[in-house]
């Protein structure tokens, strides 16, 4: 019984007291990357989920016999023969996806959450502990992304999913989507906003 | 027998065999998806073809690109059909490192449904982040645009990457590259600016000032080595 609220706990925590982006602050640079548009930061949001979930349960099976002075590159080698795998496989199964993409899949390998909860869950902890804990902060880290996008590619380019939403009488009334929007720097500002919002509802995250 | 995981020995054999035991897997998915991916890629490269003549690509693109595509010929810088076919075996990519005069220019010849000619010339460059292409359709005349497709392999979306989308390549509709009567490219500039020639010119990308340059001159570079073959099209069509 122990174990089961344990287990519940390791996947609902990433959501929002343990979140990797707004609380531990990690994969912030993907956050930058692959946010103009919604629908990549959706597909990115996925395979991050399926990178880390995988690769959690490997090393966590690997675990007892991983030498410690070359975990890291015991780490690094299976998260990016899983990253190929899944960038071959979009590749063919999914081209458009995988065009979308692009570069981002690659970019996987160096996203720090990913070598993260390798150290600090998956070497500890036994196989569904991990596979949870890595599914959970997957979506953590997706569910950031997917909020951030929705805001910048909502004043970026009037647009969801690429299809417009901001209506034409709006631009006739002398609306201007915000270009600044669709630049870098705001992912940031609209994560310290998430943040913000986040710290204020939290009072317990918030530093003295 | 209890084995010291912290020696060299283990460490050294457990490396070795998880490198091989990664490189296996990866060479295996990669073996058995290379046809895939190759069709995927051949697909798309027709699709692409084909909405430059604003055709929309169909399910089975391969069919559709056979019917409206009525030739693949080879041509020199000095204009001459090289050969007839063989469009689709060069790889532009290697063609534009060459000077212009050594280089194989493929052309597609375009049969649209109401029996009007088009020629779809190749174009090749580099962007901010990696390469990027497109393909310059022509009208029966040798020197208006009919329409463009512009992709790219990692623009930044939502910046450079707006050069794939239709508000940017529409720009290309119409506009000639004999103004004058002399073969000038067609520029992307700064909205505003103009350029110092006689040349037409599109509105760049707002954002994406490297892109944009980028397509500038992929288009000097790709395009000029047609000229003779766009001005035999020119003076036969008169």
């Amino acid at each position: 019984m122990a174990e089961k609220i344990k287990n519940s706990r390791v996947f609902l925590n990433p959501f929002s007291k343990d979140n990797p982006v707004i609380v531990q602050v990690l994969g912030i640079c993907s956050v930058l990357a692959v946010t103009a548009k919604l629908a990549p930061a959706m597909v990115m949001g996925i395979s991050v989920i399926a990178v880390l979930a995988f690769s959690n349960v490997i090393i966590s099976l690997l675990r007892n016999t991983i030498p410690t002075n070359i975990r890291i590159i015991v780490q690094l080698v299976v998260v990016a023969g899983l990253v190929v795998m899944v960038s071959q496989l979009l590749a063919a199964y999914a081209y458009e996806v995988s065009v979308q993409l692009s570069v981002f899949i690659g970019l996987i390998i160096t996203n720090c959450i990913l070598m993260g909860r390798l150290e600090a869950f998956a070497l500890g902890n036994k196989p569904w502990p991990s596979f949870l804990d890595g599914v959970g902060n997957g979506i953590g880290y997706a569910v950031i992304l997917v909020i951030v996008a929705f805001f910048r590619e909502l004043l970026g380019s009037g647009t969801l999913l690429g299809y417009q939403v901001v209506p034409d009488s709006f631009y006739e009334l002398g609306y201007v989507n915000n270009g600044l929007m669709i630049l870098p720097p705001m992912a940031l500002i609209v994560v310290a906003c998430i943040i913000w919002v986040h710290r204020s509802i939290n009072k317990d995250l918030q530093e003295q | 027998m209890k084995i010291n995981k912290q020696s060299n020995v283990y460490t050294i054999i457990y490396i070795v065999v998880l490198v091989v035991v990664v490189g296996c897997a990866l060479a295996v998915t990669s073996m058995s998806l290379r046809d895939r991916q190759q069709a995927n890629i051949k697909a798309d490269t027709m699709g692409q073809i084909l909405k430059s003549v604003h055709i929309t690509p169909e399910a089975d693109v391969a069919a559709q690109f056979g019917k409206l595509i009525v030739g693949q010929p080879l041509v020199s810088a000095s204009g001459e059909i090289v050969s007839p076919d063989g469009a689709s075996d060069v790889n532009v990519a290697m063609q534009i490192k060459k000077p212009a005069d050594e280089r194989q220019l493929p052309v597609y010849v375009c049969q649209l449904p109401d029996g009007s000619k088009k020629y779809i010339l190749p174009c090749y460059g580099s962007g901010l982040w990696g390469p990027i292409w497109g393909y310059v359709a022509f009208d029966a005349d040798g020197e208006t645009i009919y329409g463009a497709y512009f992709n790219h392999k990692g623009e930044t979306p939502g910046l450079g990457a707006e050069i794939e989308k239709p508000a940017f390549s529409s720009q290309f509709d119409g506009k000639t590259v004999f103004p004058e009567g002399r073969f000038l490219p067609v520029d992307v500039m700064k909205s505003g600016q103009k350029p110092l020639d006689e040349r037409q010119y599109v509105d760049a990308v707002s954002g994406g000032t490297i892109t944009s340059k980028g397509v500038a001159s992929m288009l000097d570079n790709c395009l000029s080595p047609y000229a003779a073959f766009l001005d035999n099209l020119r003076n036969t069509s008169k």
